[in-house]
């Protein structure tokens, strides 16, 4: 085989998590799992020579730990730090050591080989472990360990933070420590075998708005470094070694993407009014802080819905109030949005606790999380609330409590708050003085009694997600049944048009905040529903302000009724897409 | 000196990676040597992964066992870690 051969094209398809188009080189990051050296000690004498090498591959991972450790003291997060302390010592155990250095002296073999018979042998001890935070421990020891046979092999951590311009980062997994050291502003794009939508790297990625496709399960073995990747973050493709025409089509793809989006961001921060000056508020969902910065730059007014789960989850103990207290205060005071609306705890009790009484239920999505799970372990629900309310003191904050079924529920849970509140006071901590509070509108019974609990509440957030699905009777993760999924169901519509009229009678403002509402396709009709705002992943928001803009709510309304007289939701779906399409001829053809 | 005493796992998540982690750190400086048992398996305490392989979640029982002239200061720091919880919070 000479340098000459052409390479293969390959196209691999994964999970798109971050948007756009990368071409680059590709740099291979801690190739794990590849094969190890493994050779028998010559000589007896060697043995010394061998755990030498070994201790000193130790204390220099080690050494790398404490100098990341060092460089991001102030600048992150608590929980990413006690990783690396984790990992550090991992590096000083003295089973650790102990075993490796024994399989040396005894089996007479290489510090590598060594070493990952001792991996090995814990990842079985773990695998077996009836604990699912533990077994995911496994990952700890693996990162731990690959870090060692780095540092065996002789490859420093500036393989890592040197990864020239342009380059396009495909791993394994990446984790803190690993994404720590990159100058991550100069990658192009990443690529990964493991990881959804939620891992590590999909959030750094977004937050840096760089594209990446996760979940390709073996792209670090089909590229190698030095090969010319091209990364579809928008497609969830990675194609490696790209023949000219391939290349050509995607270097216009990537300009036209880029010119869209630059013409749309220049727009973005202008407000989202109508022609006939109806002013919709759009925020943004979050999930981190970090990525707040992104919903402002995109042109969000506020920030329409914060995911709490984050806190609680991937961890090992409950988050402390303090920790609750400053994710949430880095929200609310940064500059730019008007507002923060920040949801409580929107899981099953068995997302951060490994306790037996809360097993895994058959049906999870009707199960006891949520509210309902709040409702039951006040303990936990107040902490949450206390730090939300202390965060009030900050910026404007509004709470909105998920999946309330009925009035009880809400009731009770405006009981708490108000204990929470009037603890407060008595100890003279300060909370925002107008926090408004509000409710998931995401049950079909509670949008039957919306009049009723407007009322109660400040504003509403209509969920369209968890509606669609609990109205419909689908699980839309069951492929049997997803294709019943219709967001334009006649059904669901009126239940909207009925939550919305409910809202206007009372006073309160109605948002929505289910992915329904980052549907371009859709701003249309949920502007002549009446919808007051609307809250979405940042990224879209510049498509959807612009319809907004170009549209007048008067015609809006029209083609509301017009939708409404259909029975049923294919003919409504055709309908809107079609008339979206002969609008916006440009927009949605770009989208197909 | 051998001091041992049985003491039950109060916090929600169990002897995980950061409670793990402080009773390693708790045995650290000793100059005994101290030992975890749970239903007959028994562990360094100075090992953060062989703690982890006892796998011990909330409401489990284990046996802290130290040997050495500082036994019972060991010991008496280990529980003391455990009855609060790990400070975790409530």
């Amino acid at each position: 085989m000479t340098a000459a051969e052409p390479k293969r094209t390959l196209i691999v398809q994964g999970v798109g998590v971050s948007p756009g188009i990368a071409i680059g080189t590709a740099h291979l990051v801690r190739p794990v799992d590849a094969p190890i050296s493994r050779y028998q000690l010559e000589d007896r004498r060697l043995v010394a020579e061998e755990i030498r090498r070994f201790r000193k591959a130790l204390k220099d991972s080690e050494n790398e730990l404490l100098e990341i450790k060092r460089k991001f003291k102030d600048q992150e997060g608590l929980e990413t730090l006690y990783i690396l302390d984790v990992h550090i010592m991992i590096l000083r155990d003295k089973m650790l050591i102990r075993q490796t250095t024994q399989n040396i002296e005894e089996k007479g073999i290489n510090a590598e080989w060594a070493l990952r018979m001792t991996l090995d042998k814990y990842r079985d001890v773990f695998s077996k472990v009836d604990d699912e935070y533990l077994r995911e421990r496994v990952s700890d020891v693996e990162y731990a360990g690959q870090r060692i046979l780095r540092n065996l092999a002789g490859v420093h951590h500036e393989t890592i933070s040197g990864i020239g311009d342009h380059a396009i980062v495909i791993a394994r997994d990446l984790s803190p420590a690993d994404t720590m050291q990159m100058k991550v502003e100069k990658i192009q794009g990443f690529a990964t075998d493991m990881g959804g939508k939620t891992s590590h790297t999909a959030i750094v990625a977004r937050a840096y708005e760089i594209p990446a496709v996760v979940g390709l399960e073996k792209i670090t073995t089909e590229a190698r470094t030095g090969d010319l990747v091209i990364i579809d973050g928008t497609a969830g493709a990675v194609i490696v070694n790209p023949d000219p025409e391939i290349i050509r089509r995607y270097e216009e793809k990537k300009r036209h993407y880029e010119t869209v989006e630059d013409s749309l961001l220049k727009n973005a921060r202008r407000p989202a009014v109508t022609l006939d000056r109806h002013r919709l508020q759009i925020g943004a969902n979050i999930e981190f802080t970090e990525e707040v910065a992104s919903a402002v730059h995109h042109g969000a007014d506020g920030i329409g819905l914060y995911r709490t789960e984050f806190i609680y989850i991937n961890r090992d103990r409950l988050p402390t109030e303090e920790e609750h207290f400053c994710a949430y205060r880095k929200v609310v005071e940064s500059r730019g949005i008007r507002w923060a609306t920040i949801r409580t705890f929107d899981l099953g009790g068995d997302k951060f606790i490994s306790d037996p009484r809360l097993a895994a239920e058959m049906n999870p999505v009707m199960g006891l999380r949520a509210i309902r799970f709040c409702l039951r372990e006040v303990d936990l629900f107040k902490v949450q609330l206390r730090a939300i309310l202390r965060a009030s003191a900050y910026g404007r904050t509004k709470v909105l409590f998920p999946m309330i079924s009925g009035m009880e529920e809400l009731l009770e849970t405006k009981r708490i708050f108000n204990e929470v509140k009037k603890d407060l006071k008595r100890d003279g901590i300060p909370y925002g003085k107008d926090v408004k509070i509000g409710i998931m509108m995401e049950v079909p019974s509670a949008a039957l009694i919306a009049e009723d609990l407007a009322r109660e509440v400040d504003f509403f957030s209509i969920g369209t997600n968890d509606l669609i699905q609990y109205t419909l009777a689908i699980d839309r993760v069951n492929e049997r049944v997803s294709y019943l999924y219709e967001p334009l169901h006649p059904a669901v519509l009126k239940l909207i048009r009925h939550m919305v009229e409910a809202g206007r009678k009372a006073g309160i403002e109605v948002a929505m905040c289910g992915e329904m509402a980052g549907e371009p396709v859709y701003t249309m009709v949920l502007l002549g529903l009446g919808l007051d705002e609307l809250s979405m992943n940042a990224l879209v928001i510049p498509r959807v302000k612009k319809i907004v803009r170009s549209v007048t709510l008067k015609e809006c309304k029209k083609l509301v009724d017009r939708i409404m007289s259909f029975n049923t939701a294919s003919e409504i779906e055709f309908f809107v897409r079609d008339h979206m399409r002969r609008k916006f001829k440009e927009d949605f053809e770009i989208a197909d | 000196m051998i001091v041992r005493k049985t003491l039950t796992i109060k916090n929600e998540l169990g002897l995980h990676a950061r409670s793990a982690a402080m009773i390693v750190r708790a045995v650290e400086g000793s100059r005994s040597e101290v030992f975890l048992e749970r239903d007959g398996v028994r562990v360094d305490a100075r090992s953060l992964l062989d703690i982890l392989t006892l796998a011990c979640p909330k409401d489990s029982r284990i046996v802290v066992r130290a040997d050495g002239e500082d036994a019972r200061e060991v010991v008496e720091s280990i529980e003391r870690l455990v009855e609060s919880g790990f400070g975790e919070a409530a």
